[in-house]
């Protein structure tokens, strides 16, 4: 057995898929024991510390702290008998080979049971590493165990998809007469997005995915996938059937060298930003927006918070126009009820809530993330001030807990904070409106008849077209805006 | 319940609890409740050097298991940190006729039972379905469901009575271990029941610890746990669930009790989970660093390895010579996981019908057939 041992990510907590290394507590060159800590990885359910395991030098970190892995790719690699002396060159070489997918063996890369990066054998994740020996069902009409078997023939594209260099010019295949008489397998290679890596093997992809490039006439070695292990996925093809369709419909003539990798930034989609585009798009378009505006003259808003600060209650708290905003929402709420409920399409039904989860959304280090204050119509406004300064301080500190996050009502963003105006705010998935609350700014106002300076804010208020109708949302950003006008009078009169 | 001095069970939460030994590691004579009952320990120096292999050992086994998790070759680990007097205590109170009925966290108890510590590792390690002969070990196989066992270990505690083996000092008990969390489920509530009306001879055993995953206590309960018994109709008594001596005493003696026929007892070990729920969880995520510190200093080993000190039971040979067994045995356990074999495929045909049926012998031969059509296949 080879003395240099890979450590791939294991699975660490039932099904995940990948992780992402935090930090390392171990460099190359540093001697480690059996079961030190040496890396510390989290997940989408915990982070963790990974303790070695093996003794040994670690000769090669593969995956630097910040970058996520995937489960079953390895991650360090670790002399287990650094007594025995320098390296002899094998080992060099089989680390060197790390780099590329040997496409040698009776078994595709990335099936269970064949060879995979670095060296591995491909196995069920979370089960480590095994050298079994490889098996696979006889190919129907190939001869059995033939190292040229999974290689596949050279082709008539072949020399189209052979250039490594992911530059070469769009026009040149583009300008090829159009191609609806070209073969479809040589259009697909025109596409100059598609760097095509110098694969040894044969591309991996599941049959299904085989089968759909097939029907799309889509060359799967020309493709680069973006799958577990860089197999192709569906959407991969599609990508590239579109990206075809595109150039035999509309060629570029005279496409400029407008993009320049080298300057552009590429960020992993992940985490808590991966989670916000997942909401966003789910909400944007399965909930029809509505989004309408009112300008507001919260000069007695302001003047209220002033005296609110000067009470002995309120002496200890910071205290913000939005815990204002808040109170106008919940006593606005309460006037309509319909406001605060959740389309249910699966049972046809309207749920319309008697409590009312009031969610803020907060920037955090992590991104967007929008916790709420659970029954927050019960609670006086000092406990809604305690309240909404828990929820940002534990925002903030990257603490809240899935439940905070959970079962929100009705929201409120305060853009404000940014300097700017105002904002059409995309509902969260499960809430029927979100009201956003601007920057409030002294602004030349029609008061009394006069011309005064006043602070004055701009309201947008987004709802869901199939619970709320026009009338109902212009009513409530109605109430709204009247609380911020004359919020004791509002407070008198309302309740 | 009451202490005999005031300064024992300083630690202890409201309405007190029974302790032995203080996390300063000082001996308490006895303690007698407000029941009326009167717990103590009789050890020799041997016993008590003993039981602090046990809890060193249980607990570099269980470190053990976590990193061979962290390491990809278990799918899952549940820990016992913290947990190790509670399990020690009332495991080495066991007689070999008494049944147990554990949850998936018994690590502990299943040790003091003198089963090799390898057993449950097929299942966290998924190779096989964790089963094994429970009459063999007088130990039930881990459950997973929360609570269930309890109803399990109540019917097969009412069946010891009616196989007449009960109401002598050499009669049969069982003790059915639990989580704080699982008092609030159904099962339990259905086990205290039957075994209170039917005077079945069992212990319940329920290790609280705090926190059900991340439901924190207070979410379970509006009186201590203890206290449910009452209800039910028999005693129920709370422990220092980090004191091994506590433990033996108490459950001692209640299982003696459930053997001569005088029915069921509740004990709460309040105790604390030190680590991580399973090895999918983190609870940093629902719990506060200094509480996990506070419970430190209540740690169960190291307030035994000052008892054993200050008497002159032990020295630092001996402490040293633990350590260094309990790595063997650990490193031992990590071996023969390593070189656990897998399970072959067709082996999921067995352990349907104890006699096999034509319907599924026909599917297993298929299968077989399907299998060697594989290059390179064994079988």
């Amino acid at each position: 057995m080879s003395r240099i041992k890979e450590f791939n990510l294991p699975d660490l907590g039932e099904g995940l898929t990948e992780g992402e290394i935090l930090s390392w507590l171990v460099k190359v060159g540093d001697t480690i024991e059996l079961n030190q800590p040496i890396v510390e990885v989290e997940t989408a359910k915990a982070a963790v510390e990974i303790p070695a395991k093996w003794a040994g030098v670690v000769t090669r970190i593969f995956a630097e702290a910040g970058t996520t892995v995937e489960v079953g790719a390895p991650i360090v690699a670790i002399d287990t008998d650094p007594s025995a002396g320098a390296l002899p060159e094998p080992s060099a070489d089989s680390l060197a080979a790390v780099e590329v997918a040997p496409a040698e063996g009776a078994v595709e890369p990335g099936m269970i049971g064949g060879p995979a990066p670095g060296g591995r054998t491909a196995v069920l994740v979370g089960y480590g590493p095994k050298t079994t020996s490889a098996k696979r069902r006889p190919r129907m009409g190939t001869p059995a165990g033939s190292p040229t078997a999974t290689t596949p023939a050279p082709s008539p594209t072949a020399p189209v998809s052979a250039p490594p260099a992911a530059s070469a010019p769009p026009t040149a295949p583009v300008s090829a007469p159009p191609a609806v008489s070209a073969p479809p397998t040589a259009s697909v290679s025109a596409p100059p997005a598609v760097s095509a890596p110098p694969t040894a093997g044969r591309a991996l992809a599941k049959p299904p995915v085989r089968k759909l490039a097939r029907d799309l006439g889509v060359d799967l070695g020309t493709l680069t996938g973006t799958g577990p292990l860089g197999s192709v996925t569906r959407d991969d093809v599609q990508r590239a059937a579109a990206r075809t369709e595109a150039v035999v419909v509309a060629p570029p003539t005279a496409a400029p060298a407008a993009f320049d990798a080298a300057r552009e930034q590429r960020i992993p989609v992940k985490g808590v930003r991966k989670l916000t585009a997942e909401n966003m798009v789910a909400s944007a378009f399965s909930a029809p927006h509505v989004t309408e505006f009112l300008t507001v003259d919260v000069t007695r808003t302001m003047k209220a918070l002033e005296r609110l600060k000067g009470r002995p209650e309120f002496r200890d708290l910071r205290i913000s126009p939005l815990l204002l905003v808040a109170k106008a929402v919940l006593l606005a709420i309460k006037r309509h009820p319909m406001i605060n409920s959740t389309w249910l399409g699966a049972t046809n039904e309207i749920v319309v809530k008697d409590y009312v989860n009031l969610g803020i959304a907060a920037a955090t280090e992590r991104g967007l993330i929008v916790p709420n204050v659970k029954d927050a119509g019960r609670l006086t406004l000092r406990e809604l001030a305690e309240a909404l300064n828990a929820l940002v301080q534990t925002a903030k500190s990257g603490r809240t807990p899935p439940s905070d996050m959970a079962a929100g009502t009705f929201s409120i963003t305060n853009v404000g904070v940014f300097g700017v105006d105002t904002g059409t705010p995309i509902l969260p998935p499960g809430e029927s409106a979100i009201l956003a609350f601007g920057a409030i700014r002294p602004t030349p106002w029609v008061h009394k008849d006069k011309i005064k300076v006043r602070q004055v804010t701009t309201l947008a208020l987004s709802f869901d077209h199939r619970i709320v109708d026009g009338e109902l949302g212009s009513k409530f950003l109605r109430d709204v805006g009247a609380f911020l006008a004359d919020p004791e009078g509002a407070l008198l009169a309302w309740t | 319940m009451a202490n005999g001095e005031s300064e024992v069970g300083a630690d202890a939460p409201a309405g007190g609890f029974v302790q032995l030994l203080t996390p300063d590691g000082e001996r308490v004579d006895s303690v007698t409740t407000d029941g009326g009952v009167t717990y103590s320990v009789d050890f020799t120096d041997d016993e008590y050097r003993e039981l602090y292999r046990d809890l060193v050992t249980v607990r570099r086994l269980d470190a053990e298991a976590t990193a061979l998790q962290r390491q990809g070759e278990l799918g899952i680990w549940a820990s016992l940190l913290g947990q190790e007097a509670a399990q020690v205590g009332s495991g080495r109170a066991l007689r070999p006729q008494d049944m147990a009925f554990p949850t998936y966290r018994e690590h502990g108890v299943l040790y003091t039972r003198g089963i090799d510590p390898i057993m449950p590792f097929g299942l966290f390690r998924g190779v096989d379905q964790g089963g094994w002969d429970p009459n063999e070990f007088k130990f039930n196989t881990y459950t997973i469901v929360i609570g269930a066992q309890t109803l399990h270990a109540t019917g097969y505690a009412m069946g010891v009575t009616m196989d007449g083996k009960t109401g002598n000092p050499d009669g049969e008990a069982v003790i059915a271990y639990f989580g704080d969390g699982a008092t609030s489920q159904g099962d339990v509530n259905e086990a205290f029941v039957w075994s209170g009306v039917f005077n079945a001879p069992i212990v319940f055993f329920c290790q609280n610890n705090q926190y059900a995953i991340s439901e924190p206590l207070e979410r379970q309960t509006r009186i201590p746990l203890y206290r449910r018994a009452d209800g039910y109709g028999f005693p129920g008594v709370r422990i220092d669930g980090n004191d091994v001596l506590a433990s033996y005493a108490v459950t001692r003696a209640a299982l003696d009790h459930a053997r001569n026929g005088e029915g069921p007892t509740l004990i709460e070990a309040y105790t604390y989970r030190m680590g991580a729920h399973t090895s999918s969880d983190d609870p940093t995520r629902y719990r506060i660093a200094s509480e996990v510190e506070s419970w430190k200093a209540k740690d169960p080993i190291s307030r035994l390895r000052t008892f054993l000190a200050k008497q002159q039971l032990a020295d630092d040979t001996f402490f040293a010579e633990v350590d260094e067994t309990a790595r063997t045995v650990a490193l031992d356990l990590r071996e023969r996981v390593l070189a656990m074999p897998d399970p072959q495929p067709v082996t999921m045909f067995d352990n349907v019908y104890p006699e096999g049926s034509p319907e599924l012998d026909a599917q297993r031969a298929a299968f077989a057939r399907y299998q060697a059509s594989f290059e390179g296949s064994a079988h």
